[in-house]
């Protein structure tokens, strides 16, 4: 497997084995983060975030300053040419002049593809409008398989926004490498779109679709929620009905496993109610925190650093 | 009564010295396929003919072009249109090469993205697509990755 010098654009550039080697290697790095402290001294990671972040932004400049490596680049695109009309393609140009590896963040979908086209260095994708996020994926795997101890034949629940949530239609892909059986809870406008259902028929992976999960919440291992957003609804009611619904609180989980793990990109809102922070089932910080160990594995490997 | 004799089923539009003639056009994408060409403003001869009965097609367009022959990029064009449609290669009035359009895995700069915050609409670079499907069609944007169906794509 070579990912020295790749691009890290999108989950479907990335086979099963790909994925359990970067989940391997992060498992590796976050068991003794010591040995890894200083393999990238020397490297420039330029984070061109055009568009506001606080979580992939700030773990990806620490895994690189962890690492020893130095980070450039600015969180603003009021602060750039691209003000002054420059392209994102002469934008990129000059940063891969200062750096060695390229991390964007850009409304546009499609731009994290373009970047890597223009540049020599490497490029990873930290989210390209509700395209893709595959940090954000990788990480979601990783977590799954930290604490399920397995990826293969587990049973997945995903509530919210089914529609927009682009962790959800990612994830959906990646798991699919792994016999999973899906279950889709979502209310009748933000239901997951027809083209990722299609494309679970031809690969024949079992999934179930509801607008309430209390009838299927007893058999899911996993249950991944998202944040329905208010500016989805034409009407207010129907916003403050649906949120009534999906809200995660102990009693919702009353005949849950006592294994189910809950897992949530964050931020939330009140999507889950602040007691089941406390309870075995949260997984969600612990997600959180894996972003490190991920973006660590993700910016050795295409560095060629590590093999 | 005899029956009267049906008429023969012959085009009456004037045979070409030397151009093109594009065959098995379905009926519905006869005038997109004068449009790739830009048939209105050409100056030869063109003859344009829709609606004509087909045992494969039901209905089906037919154009000629006098001193006329495609690029690739037309023909890429064309197969988006008119994937069974035939391009007949006229030289002298005799059909020298028959060639059957075939839609290529990957197509470049020939379909506009119908995704608003594609790349693609607010930068100036090529389009690429994949063919994810053949028929009925369904393409794939190289850069936002969305899909579109037959009639959500439009042409560059």
């Amino acid at each position: 497997m070579e990912f020295k010098g790749r691009d890290v654009i999108s989950i479907y550039d990335f086979s099963k084995q790909e994925l359990l080697y970067i989940i391997r290697i992060a498992k590796q790095i976050k068991l003794n983060p010591q040995k890894y402290s200083g393999i990238l001294r020397g490297k420039v990671m330029a984070a061109m975030f055009f568009e506001p972040s606080t979580r992939t932004r700030l773990s990806f400049s620490s895994s690189m300053e962890q690492l020893g490596g130095q980070v450039i680049g600015f969180s603003n695109s009021n602060v750039t040419s691209m003000q002054k009309g420059e392209s994102l393609w002469d934008t990129v140009k000059m940063t891969e002049n200062y750096s060695d590896v390229i991390v964007i963040r850009h409304p546009l979908e499609g731009s994290a593809r373009l970047a890597a086209e223009a540049s020599e260095v490497p490029v990873i994708n930290g989210g390209d409008g509700s395209n893709q996020h595959p940090t954000q994926t990788m990480l979601d795997i990783f977590t799954i398989n930290e604490s399920k101890g397995k990826l293969e034949n587990l049973h997945v629940g995903f509530l919210g926004d089914l529609k927009y949530g682009r962790t959800v239609h990612s994830l959906v892909v990646a798991l699919s490498h792994f016999n999973p059986v899906f279950y889709f809870i979502a209310p009748e406008g933000l239901k997951m779109p027809e083209h990722y259902l299609a494309e679970l028929r031809q690969k024949g992976i079992k999934y179930y679709e509801s607008s309430n999960l209390e009838p299927s919440l007893s058999r899911m291992d996993i249950l991944y929620v998202t944040r329905i957003q208010k500016e989805r609804f034409a009407e207010p009611l129907e916003y403050q009905k649906y949120k009534g619904v999906y809200k995660i609180d102990n009693s919702a989980l009353k005949n849950a496993k006592e294994t189910l793990k809950i897992m949530h990109p964050l931020p939330r809102v009140d999507e889950i109610s602040k007691e089941v922070d406390s309870t075995e089932h949260a997984l969600y910080f612990q997600q959180a925190a894996n972003g490190i160990p991920i973006r660590k594995t993700l910016l050795s490997l295409v560095l060629g650093k590590l093999k | 009564m005899q029956k009267k004799k049906a008429p023969e089923k012959e085009l009456k539009v004037a045979a070409i010295e030397n151009g093109t003639v594009i065959d098995h056009i379905p009926a519905d994408s006869t005038f997109k396929v004068a449009e790739i060409l830009k048939l209105d403003s050409y100056t030869d001869v063109v003859s344009v003919a829709s609606n004509l009965s087909s045992s494969v097609l039901g209905r089906k367009g037919l154009v000629k072009v006098a001193g006329k022959y495609l690029t690739e990029q037309e023909f890429s064009k064309i197969s988006i249109v008119a994937p069974q449609a035939t391009v007949n290669i006229i030289r002298n009035y005799q059909v020298k090469e028959k060639i059957k359009v075939n839609l290529p895995d990957t197509i470049d700069n020939v379909i506009k993205c119908s995704n608003p915050v594609c790349i693609t609409n607010n930068e100036e670079i090529l389009t690429k697509f994949y063919i994810t499907r053949k028929n009925p069609l369904k393409v794939k944007c190289h850069y936002c990755e969305r899909e579109m169906e037959k009639g959500d794509i439009k042409i560059v």
